[in-house]
């Protein structure tokens, strides 16, 4: 059973997946932040790989990248990083980025190497249907990656139902058809929510874009198993200061605990 | 990677955009609902009828086509062949662009939107997009390089002019890239009542397609105006300059299939190709994914796109069209380039010669002439994708 099974079986409801940008703010502080939110009571962490043109993101993940990138964050550097990351991490890992810098490093290199640094899953959201059916999917599949497809409020019925037939481990529902931390109405959103709920898929659903603190995060999760969280922590990494201590005050406010 | 398509029908991409292994659609869910209805209505909307009528008529009365194929005598002489130009700087708002605009805002309007974005280089697509929006009363945001901005102040003038509002995009290299990408966020944020006017031959497919179909006017008229003045429809050489590539695809497109006509594409080598501040995206890329399509990227070898360099905005793309980047792999295109200097000659040579003063972008494609051994029996065509108005500033510094 893949680590996100697992998670699952045991946690029906308010999983808190976070992700945060790799190499960010320093390059060294990708594996401190992971044990930061595993200890503040994270369920799945999400790294974030810098690309520099992401085209789903908003103002603060992308402003997050450019410091990465200059920080001299690449994926050999984040594997090296990752190498030993299982002696301390005990909970699901995914990789999320963009398919060009992937392409360059080898897609069939890189899942490997995610797979025997102890990554459990992949979001990247330029990789297409088409393409993942056609040749992709067998690669991420064969290497024992759980792939997360996105769904948004204007995905078709049928196309959901097919999206989340080849998905492993979640479902990531965008909350609205938007870049990653835009403030969302979540009245409109729990009609969307709801919907979802109704229609008995096969992965669980964790919500994401524009949560961001204890009203969203509860609003988010009230049909679904849990959400995502971003924008709002790569804020409070800008701030600076002591990671462990502004990561558990972050999450407590979110988690309500 | 076999599977996509080994078509070498250039016209015709894959039902999912392919050219042989370049195009596609890479493009988050979010933007899936918008670019699936184009690509299932675009086909049938264009080929109906009525859009035809309204889309000739336009061309015709409003950008003033057919645009004259201009026999350059003095050029002929000295180069040693006979060079006739396509006066696509004499289309209204001064460049090819509009050719595209034009059919973009009429499928806008049959797929219901209400507002138009765009990004735009050199100034002369968001010209050309705020004209139409102008011409059909549809709401209009430009978005452009901070960069491009300073550069290119009369088209931004131009563009709020005619009621656009230009955003500058202040991410990565502060160029065309970057607008491209905050235009494509843009249209994420708000995909329902939006059309997105892309300015070339880029982009998830179906732009590449839509936009060469839209820009084939050039070629298509070329054939025909060869035909009256040579007796033959076939020139032996097509020049054009390419960043993203549209004047070049439209230029082509009726000869792709015309093996012995050699289609030569000019791209911006800025500095000096191998100088670190280049444009010259086939001489310097590797295959890559960028805004939305697979193609031939610049980046590095950890996949991150670079800031590439050109005096001429417009050429200032760190990408090429997937069709361009099939006609390279394929070595049906001759790709060439000039540089910064180079080109500068040229727009001040041929201002000189035939008494035209090209854009920027235009005058690289004059700068290969002398390059192409050509004899004198060869018939060639330049494209004379757009007027030199824009780039007065930087010629005046080289006065």
């Amino acid at each position: 059973m893949s680590r996100l099974e697992s998670l699952f079986k045991e946690k029906k409801d308010r999983v808190l997946n976070v992700y945060f940008t790799a190499g960010y703010p320093t390059l060294d502080s990708t594996v401190k932040v992971m044990s930061s939110l595993q200890a503040g009571g994270a369920n799945i962490i999400e790294i974030g790989m810098p690309y520099s043109d992401p085209l789903a993101d908003g103002e603060v993940i992308q402003a997050s990248s450019i410091k990465a990138l200059a920080n001299g964050m690449t994926l050999t550097v984040l594997f090296d990083q990752l190498a030993s990351m299982r002696k301390s991490i005990h909970i699901p890992v995914i990789l999320m980025g963009y398919m060009n810098p992937i392409l360059q490093y080898g897609f069939e290199a890189f899942c490997k190497k995610a797979k025997e640094v102890g990554v459990d899953g992949l979001i990247l959201p330029d990789l297409p249907l088409f393409e993942f059916e056609q040749f992709y999917g067998k690669i991420i599949n064969d290497n024992g990656l759980d792939f997360i497809f996105l769904v948004t409020p204007e995905t078709p019925a049928e196309r959901i139902k097919k999206l989340d037939s080849l998905s492993a481990g979640f479902l990531y529902a965008v909350s609205s058809s938007a870049t990653t931390g835009k403030d969302k109405d979540f009245l409109k959103v729990a009609t969307y929510l709801k919907g979802l709920q109704a229609m008995q898929l096969k992965n669980p659903i964790l919500v994401g874009f524009g949560i961001k603190d204890k009203n969203t995060f509860d609003a988010a999760t009230a049909y679904t198993h849990g959400a995502i969280i971003g924008s709002a922590y790569i804020q409070v990494l800008s701030k600076g200061g002591d990671i462990d201590q502004s990561t558990r005050l972050f999450l407590n406010g979110v988690l309500g605990a | 990677m076999q599977l996509f398509s080994t078509t070498n029908n250039y016209q015709n991409p894959t039902e999912e955009g392919y050219y042989g292994e370049f195009g596609g659609a890479y493009i988050p869910e979010m933007l899936y609902g918008n670019v699936e209805t184009l690509k299932n209505q675009y086909l049938k909307i264009v080929q109906d009828p009525t859009f035809q009528a309204e889309f000739q008529q336009l061309l015709t009365d409003y950008v003033g086509r057919p645009t004259p194929l201009f026999l350059a005598e003095r050029l002929s002489k000295e180069i040693g062949a006979t060079i006739y130009l396509k006066r696509e700087d004499l289309c209204h708002t001064g460049a090819h662009k509009i050719n595209n605009t034009i059919g973009q805002i009429l499928l806008a309007q049959r797929l219901g939107k209400k507002k138009i974005i765009a990004e735009t280089g050199a100034g002369q697509h968001g010209v050309a997009t705020a004209t139409v929006c102008a011409l059909k009363g549809m709401e209009c945001v430009v978005y452009m390089g901070e960069k491009d901005i300073e550069r290119q102040a009369p088209n931004v003038a131009r563009m709020k002019m005619l009621g656009a509002t230009v955003i500058p995009a202040v991410s990565g290299s502060k160029t065309l890239k970057d607008a491209t990408n905050e235009a494509i966020r843009a249209w994420i944020n708000e995909p329902n009542e939006t059309h997105y006017i892309i300015g070339s031959v880029v982009g998830p497919h179906p732009y590449p397609d839509m936009v060469a179909r839209f820009q084939s006017v050039i070629s298509e008229e070329i054939r025909k105006q060869l035909k009256e003045k040579t007796g033959t429809e076939l020139p032996t050489h097509v020049v054009a300059c390419v960043g993203g590539g549209s004047n070049a695809a439209g230029a082509f497109y009726h000869f792709l299939n015309e093996p012995s006509v050699e289609l030569v594409a000019v791209e911006a080598a800025g500095h000096g190709v191998n100088s670190g501040l280049s444009a010259a995206t086939t001489q310097l890329g590797t295959h890559g994914i960028l805004h939305g399509s697979k193609s031939i990227v610049m980046q590095t070898q950890d996949g991150q796109v670079v800031e590439p360099h050109s005096i001429s905005a417009g050429l200032d793309y760190p990408g090429i069209g997937p069709l361009h980047a099939f006609l390279y792999e394929s070595k049906r295109g001759t790709f060439l380039s000039a540089t910064d200097e180079e080109a500068l000659a040229s727009a001040f040579h041929l201002s000189k010669i035939e008494g035209i003063i090209p854009a920027l972008e235009t005058a690289h494609a004059f700068s290969v002439l002398p390059k192409l051994n050509l004899k004198p029996t060869d018939v060639v065509v330049v494209c004379l994708s757009g007027r030199g108005d824009k780039d007065l500033a930087t010629y005046m510094q080289y006065l």
